[in-house]
């Protein structure tokens, strides 16, 4: 219980997340969806004002969090919102009418990217929320996405767009501002891809990493070694049930190796446990987010610095 | 011959369609290896810009842009891969399109160009649809397999050939490929507004860019549509099969249900689908005479026998639920199902591939 600490009291997360705007990445399957709604939950459960903002159009967590807002931020409606603001008024309608948006677009990609993530500062500034976190595009994608203002910032040399760059890399250099949480499961390619993922967004985007979250990770109960068991007189399906105990602590020990090669790696890692369900609900997703503020074993005192 | 075998038999080409992380790669790579033992040049294309296939195919130095084959034992066979290097693969297209090699040096050296060949969202799938029809038509291989690109929507990769003529029959590309002519008839009185507006929003040396590369261009759409037609016909041709890959995963499933949908609306046929990683269901018995087995263990005080049962009734629950979801979800399509178990450790090699193989070709 940290419920007396000024410090956690801050931060909608306590010592986990830091900063107002959280981007949720990981490659596809790894159940970024599933953690953006958990690290909302939390958040939520705290007392703290939520947003959540998903990007591809799926409405995926309206299900899941009935008391959250949830915005859908897509390229096309941000360009446009854009434009509006940016003294083109007028003309913002017919732009998008006769398809010149799209060839804005095309003449310098990656605009779409960047007015999304000028959408999601305009949020982030306009301080009506504690925490936001952004359900983002997969992990290959969300370094793409990440490096955008960077390349038109290069690109372009003045202007709105110029301006607007600048802005957003501001935001996602700020530490205090924005952090990337990185998802990925405890398996030997997932866990690869998420190093290097973290070596892209340190060294190409230079924006602060948050906490790792290890998703869907088995924490048993592991059953014992079935030769150590006694079926009795019982004749019927042992094989079976060897069968099923064998494959249930193989997978937790490679599980526990993989998870050892990111807490090398990583100060902080949050642990997601598995759920033996296909289908997540929203007492599941509470259930997870309460298991959240037991997880982290550092000191809640401890020093630890952010990298 | 099973359903599989018998698709990877009669076609020339497989696209491996599907989400995000399902394991799409290692079962392109499955897919070529069954082939490739049985007697075919296999080649197998991958996209994926996290280098999964050459992991999958234990090659730690990556695959390069060119066909490559691969060390391994497959009798009379043979077993390639290629890396899609979609900047390079562009930079072909436009060559062999191009009136003389020095049109070909203004395009490839224009900005706007090189910010469409890597960053154009539709372009990868774009030059993953024209390595397919470049790998068809080498004479080096009869199987051609393709793991699609990890598209937000996957839908994209059968637009993709259309992607760039969709693009030169835009009104507004016409208007900056002559702005100052044919376009005024066009868009009337507003056309050089217009321009300027753009010009202020991205910035005037980007639509300068952009104006020179469609000028350079001017030509070689003919090429770039006759390309475009011929790889949309091979998509539709007989001897060509789509596998729809997912995993059990609710999100995968919804998605792959979406995509099975798409393909029928356009009058392709999904040959097989292939659920990965589906919880192994341990025997005939059912969830609740485990857990019966489990209590009564637990009433005669045998706490480790218990947790047998136990853990062989939750394993058995979650392979339930998850073919009732693939049933409830997929069984519309009419596809027959592959269920691929779950392996307690991740594919990463040969010996591991060959394991996914034996089930995605099991016989019964």
């Amino acid at each position: 219980m940290s419920d007396g600490d000024v410090e956690t009291n801050s931060n909608p997360l306590g010592p986990l997340i830091t900063s107002r705007l959280v981007v949720v990445a990981g490659k596809g399957g790894v159940g970024k969806t599933t953690v953006t709604a958990v690290l909302a939950r939390a958040a939520a459960d705290a007392g703290r004002r939520v947003l959540v903002v998903e990007l591809d159009g799926k409405p995926t967590l309206d299900g899941w969090l009935s008391d959250v807002e949830v915005r859908h931020i897509s390229a096309s409606t941000s360009l446009e919102e854009y434009l509006l603001d940016h003294g083109f008024r007028r003309i913002a309608k017919r732009l998008t009418k006769t398809g010149v948006i799209e060839v804005i677009g095309t003449a310098a990609p990656g605009i779409d990217d960047l007015v999304v993530l000028g959408k999601i500062k305009q949020l982030e500034r306009s301080g009506e929320w504690d925490l936001i976190v952004v359900d983002g595009p997969a992990a290959g994608h969300a370094v793409t996405f990440l490096t955008t203002p960077a390349g038109l910032r290069d690109a372009v040399s003045s202007g709105p767009v110029a301006e607007q760059a600048e802005d957003v890399l501001a935001m996602l250099a700020d530490p205090a501002r924005c952090s990337i949480v990185l998802v990925t499961l405890p398996e030997s390619t997932p866990v690869n891809e998420l190093l290097e993922t973290a070596s892209a967004i340190r060294c190409r985007v230079g924006a602060g990493l948050g906490p790792v979250v290890v998703n869907r990770l088995d924490e048993g109960p592991e059953p014992p070694d079935p030769a150590d068991v006694d079926f009795g007189r019982a004749t019927v399906q042992i094989d079976d049930a060897r069968a099923a105990a064998a494959f249930r602590r193989e997978r937790i020990a490679v599980q526990a190796d993989e998870l050892a090669r990111v807490t090398d790696e990583f100060a902080t890692v949050i642990r997601l446990p598995w759920r033996p369900v296909a289908d997540l609900g929203p007492t599941d997703i509470a259930d997870l987010a309460a298991a959240l503020e037991t997880t982290p074993e550092a000191p809640e005192s401890s020093s630890e610095s952010s990298t | 011959m099973t359903v599989l075998g018998d698709v990877v038999g009669r076609s020339s080409v497989v696209v491996c369609c599907g989400s995000g992380g399902v394991g799409k790669t290692t079962t392109a790579a499955a897919i070529g290896l069954e082939a490739a033992r049985g007697g075919r040049r296999v080649v197998v294309v991958t996209i994926d810009p996290a280098r999964r296939l050459a992991d999958a195919l234990g090659l730690r130095d990556g695959l390069s842009g060119e066909p490559q084959q691969l060390p391994v034992d497959v009798g009379d066979g043979e077993m390639w891969a290629m890396m899609l290097d979609a900047p390079a693969m562009f930079e072909r297209v436009v060559r062999a399109n191009a009136a003389d090699p020095d049109q070909a040096d203004r395009i490839v050296a224009n900005a706007f160009y090189r910010n469409m060949a890597t960053a154009l969202s539709g372009t990868q799938e774009y030059m993953a649809s024209e390595a397919l029809y470049e790998l068809h038509t080498d004479e080096r291989f009869d199987l051609v397999v393709v793991d699609t690109p990890p598209s937000r929507n996957a839908i994209e990769f059968l637009e993709a050939p259309g992607v760039l003529t969709r693009f030169l029959d835009h009104k507004a590309f016409k208007l900056m490929m002559l702005p100052t002519r044919t376009g005024l008839k066009v868009f009337g009185a507003a056309t050089q507004p217009m321009l300027r507006l753009i010009g202020k929003v991205v910035g005037s040396d980007v639509l300068g860019d952009a104006v020179a590369f469609f000028q350079t261009f001017a030509g070689m759409e003919v090429g770039f549509r006759e390309r475009a037609d011929a790889v949309a016909t091979l998509l539709r041709a007989t001897g060509t099969e789509f596998v729809l890959v997912t995993s059990p995963q609710r999100d995968a499933l919804v998605e792959a249900a979406w995509f099975a949908d798409q393909l029928s609306e356009r009058g392709y046929g999904v040959a097989t689908t292939v659920v990965n990683r589906v919880h192994p269901r341990f025997g005939d018995g059912s969830v609740a005479d485990a857990r019966k087995r489990a209590d009564a263990a637990a009433d005669s005080g045998r706490a480790e026998l218990a947790a047998t049962w136990a853990n062989l009734a939750a394993l058995r629950e979650v392979a339930e639920r998850e073919r009732a979801e693939v049933e409830a979800l997929l069984g519309h399509t009419g596809a027959p199902v592959v269920d691929v178990p779950l392996l307690p450790t991740d594919v990463h090699d040969l010996d591991s591939l060959d394991h996914l193989g034996r089930y995605l070709f099991a016989v019964g």
